[in-house]
Order: structure tokens, then C-alpha cells, then sequence
């Protein structure tokens, strides 16, 4: 308990840093544009209280969109990401509800599992993000398509850096 | 009263998140109505800061294309000098010096943050107010037009680029002076589209588009772009034209900012004239 009011902060620096130092530099083309640092919100435990996750929702997209100059966009979107997990998470429940301390992860639900709550979420969360970026439905397929190439690629890289942060717990 | 209050309380979640939603949707709006400025974006120290540590190790990387790039404009710069014209009418002629005066100011600056892939893009650059870097100044690459001057703090300033959905530049074509108005339509970073050229004009691919010098921004005459393809569209008027950029978004790193010293001279004289009119 007491760790994770430390791994906590240092997760949500990490992953902003990442973003705006990293992936909002790698250009492939405009097609894909991964966005990992919602792998935080994705992250926090069952039982985190649904205002708080909104309120760690609303810092985390401000965080980004100081960087990015593109104030509130990030936040509106990850708000929103906020406000579903709550139903995702209890439509995905297992028969007998969750125990208390288990994380939404692989190691305590399994790879299936995982993907299919990460897929849900991302693409709710990109759907949002990029059509709040284009704010008019003029392209519209051409925007869904981004949506679809971002989603696939941030799910690798979320799918990714659940191994790698199950290998340095378990070196901890 | 009761029951409101355990309506409330029932849907206590929901009314959070709109809560929020309506605080992001309206940080969202005014930052894109007014360009006020806001603390909250990489001008301030704290995102300035980092994005100019950052770049200090990542400009390594691009030395190659950023040499490059200046020495060919060095070679345009040469060649425009008067060492390389060839004198035709022997010694004697005037200069008189009188007949010129400085109407633009260069300011070197570094690009400490850029990015292409997003609909709106923006650059940030490491000079700010206190090296009278003001908000509305046109920015160049050193092969062409990198965008406008956004919001300034005293060390930094952001810069809407020309891959903006709202950045809109007045250019013209080269050899007939008819003008339009460049735009990016958040496909390809190095295509753009010209709008408002009349189709009774005769153009060709390969043709080269300036700038204007109409909105006073930027000087004219500056070559911005060339024309990749073009195509007439029934019943309309204007011809449908995608230009090839000649800045390479991809690798900014040294722009400079232009001051124009006229520029309010111009602007206070078309607001006066309008008034009058309209």
C-alpha cells in the first residue's frame, strides 16, 4: 500500500515524459499517432474511487496537453476514458465480482482478458481524441482509419509494457 | 428537495464527469478562440525548459540535413550578392543608398519543439519577448515558410505552423501574379493545397508559388512552394491545385523570426480605410 504512493507519481511522470519526449516524435506518417500514456489510467486498481479517477483523468490530459499546446483536448478525451472504465470493468467482471487488491492486468486476469478491456478502452479513448482534434465530421473515414491504425499500434505498446512492468515487480 | 438530493446522489458520478468535460471543452475553446496569453502551454518554463534540454541532445541527430540546408542557402544568398553580377556599364554609376530603407528585421531562433503528424501542429522556439520576438510575426525556414507567431513568454514563443488547419498564407504565382491563399488540408506533410486561383489562368506542374507580402507577415516574393498537379473541376471557378512545400517540416532547426517595421503602419491604414467604408 504504501508503495504504491510512490510508484504511482513516479508511473504518471514516466509515462507523460515518454509521450511527449518519445512517441510525439516518432513520425511514421500521419496515420499513426500512438498515445501511451493512457496506459496509466488503465493501470490504477479496482477499487480506486471513481471521483478520484476522474480527477487523475482530468491532470493526466493536462499534463500532455501543456506539451502539446492543445489545451484540453487531451484532458476531454481521457476524462472520458475515465468515465467508462467504471462499466467496462463491470461488464468484464468475473462470476463472483473482483477480489479486493487485484489490478487490471494480465498476471491477474489473463492475456485475453487484458486485451479485450485495453482494446475497448483505447479505442473509446482515440475515437474521442481524434475527433475532437479534426472537430468536424468532413473526412470522417479518413479520420476512423487513423483511429484504427493508432488504436492497434498503442495496444502493442500497452500490451508490451505489461511485461515489462510485471518483470520489474518481480525483481523488486 | 429530498429526492432531488438523492437524484443527485444517485447520478453523483455522472455529474462529475460532466463537470469535468465542460471544464476541458472550455479550456479546449478559449485557447482556440483567443490567443490570449495562456500559462498553460510549452511557452511557460516548465515545458519550454525541458523541450530546449531535450533538443539540446536530440540536435545532434539532425546536423547533417540542418547543414545542408544552410549552405544551400548560403549558395542562394551568394548568388543574389553583388560580387557575383557582372558590371556591364564600367566604373561609373550610383548607389544612392537613400532610395532603400529597412522595412524587415531577421531574428536567428532555435526550434526546440515540431511536430508534423497531428492536424494542428505547432513549433516551439527558444527566443521570447525579451529578443523582441512579438505575436503575429511571420516565421522562415531556411528554404521557405515555417508559420506564425503564436503566443510569446519571456524565453520562449509557440508558432503556429504552416500544417495547421487554420494557418491560411497569402501567396501568389510567380510568373502571373495572380494571388490565392496556401492551406494544409492534415494529409502529407509536404503538400499543400493553393485555393482561389482563377481558372482562365494558364498554369503548369513545376510552377513556383510566393509569397504575397499582402498581410504584411511575411516579405514577398519569398518562394513557398511549386505546384505538384492540378486538376479544372466542373462548374467551378477555381482550379483545384496540391503544391509541393519547399521547407521540410520534418527537419526545422534554426528559423528566423521576421520583425516587418511597417507592418502597423499598413495594418492602421487598411482598419482606417475599412471603417470608412463599411
Amino acid at each position: 500500500m504504501v508503495r504504491s504512493f510512490i510508484t504511482y507519481p513516479f508511473q504518471f511522470f514516466f509515462f507523460v515524459l515518454v509521450q511527449v519526449l518519445v512517441l510525439n516524435n516518432m513520425q511514421f506518417s500521419s496515420m499513426i499517432n500512438p498515445y501511451l500514456y493512457i496506459i496509466f489510467l488503465l493501470w490504477l486498481p479496482i477499487e480506486t474511487p471513481k471521483w478520484f479517477l476522474l480527477a487523475v483523468a482530468f491532470v493526466l490530459g493536462i499534463a500532455v496537453d501543456m506539451f502539446t499546446n492543445t489545451m484540453g483536448m487531451h484532458a476531454s478525451a481521457c476524462i472520458f476514458l475515465a468515465f467508462c472504465r467504471p462499466f467496462i470493468l463491470g461488464l468484464m467482471a468475473p462470476r463472483d465480482g473482483y477480489e479486493p487488491n487485484q489490478k487490471p492486468g494480465i498476471k491477474d486476469f489473463g492475456i485475453a482478458w487484458f486485451v479485450t478491456y485495453a482494446t475497448i478502452l483505447t479505442l473509446l479513448h482515440h475515437l474521442f481524441l481524434f475527433y475532437v482534434e479534426v472537430f468536424r465530421f468532413e473526412n470522417f473515414f479518413s479520420t476512423l482509419a487513423r483511429v484504427f491504425a493508432s488504436t492497434l499500434f498503442t495496444l502493442v505498446l500497452i500490451v508490451i509494457s505489461q511485461y515489462f512492468r510485471y518483470n520489474a515487480e518481480d525483481r523488486s | 428537495m429530498r429526492n432531488l438530493i438523492r437524484f443527485i446522489n444517485k447520478y453523483s458520478f455522472f455529474f462529475l464527469f460532466l463537470i469535468f468535460e465542460a471544464l476541458a471543452f472550455y479550456l479546449l475553446f478559449r485557447h482556440n478562440h483567443f490567443q490570449q496569453a495562456a500559462f498553460l502551454n510549452s511557452t511557460n518554463v516548465l515545458a519550454g525548459g525541458l523541450y530546449s534540454q531535450y533538443s539540446e541532445l536530440t540536435d545532434y541527430l539532425k546536423l547533417k540535413e540542418v547543414n545542408d540546408n544552410l549552405s544551400q542557402e548560403n549558395k542562394r544568398l551568394r548568388s543574389s550578392k553583388q560580387k557575383a553580377f557582372h558590371k556591364l556599364y564600367g566604373p561609373n554609376y550610383l548607389i544612392d543608398d537613400t532610395l532603400y530603407k529597412r522595412q524587415y528585421l531577421y531574428t536567428k531562433a532555435k526550434v526546440i519543439n515540431n511536430s508534423v503528424n497531428k492536424q494542428n501542429n505547432y513549433l516551439t522556439l527558444s527566443v521570447g519577448s525579451l529578443n523582441g520576438v512579438k505575436e503575429g510575426m511571420g516565421v522562415l525556414s531556411p528554404n521557405g515558410i515555417a508559420g506564425v507567431v503564436n503566443q510569446v513568454s519571456q524565453h520562449y514563443s509557440t508558432v503556429l505552423s504552416v500544417l495547421h488547419s487554420r494557418a491560411k498564407i497569402s501567396v501568389k504565382l510567380a510568373h502571373t501574379n495572380y494571388f490565392g491563399s496556401l492551406q494544409w488540408n492534415g494529409e502529407n506533410h509536404q503538400m499543400g493545397e493553393l485555393k482561389d486561383i482563377p481558372n482562365h489562368v494558364s498554369i503548369k506542374v513545376g510552377d513556383t508559388v510566393l509569397s504575397s507580402g499582402y498581410s504584411a507577415t511575411f516579405p514577398a516574393d519569398l518562394v513557398v512552394a511549386t505546384i505538384e498537379s492540378f486538376e479544372k473541376i466542373e462548374g467551378e471557378n477555381f482550379y483545384k491545385i496540391k503544391v509541393l512545400f519547399t521547407s521540410d517540416f520534418k527537419n526545422l532547426s534554426q528559423v528566423y523570426v521576421v520583425k516587418n517595421i511597417r507592418k502597423s503602419e499598413q495594418i492602421e491604414l487598411e482598419e482606417k480605410t475599412e471603417e470608412k467604408d463599411g
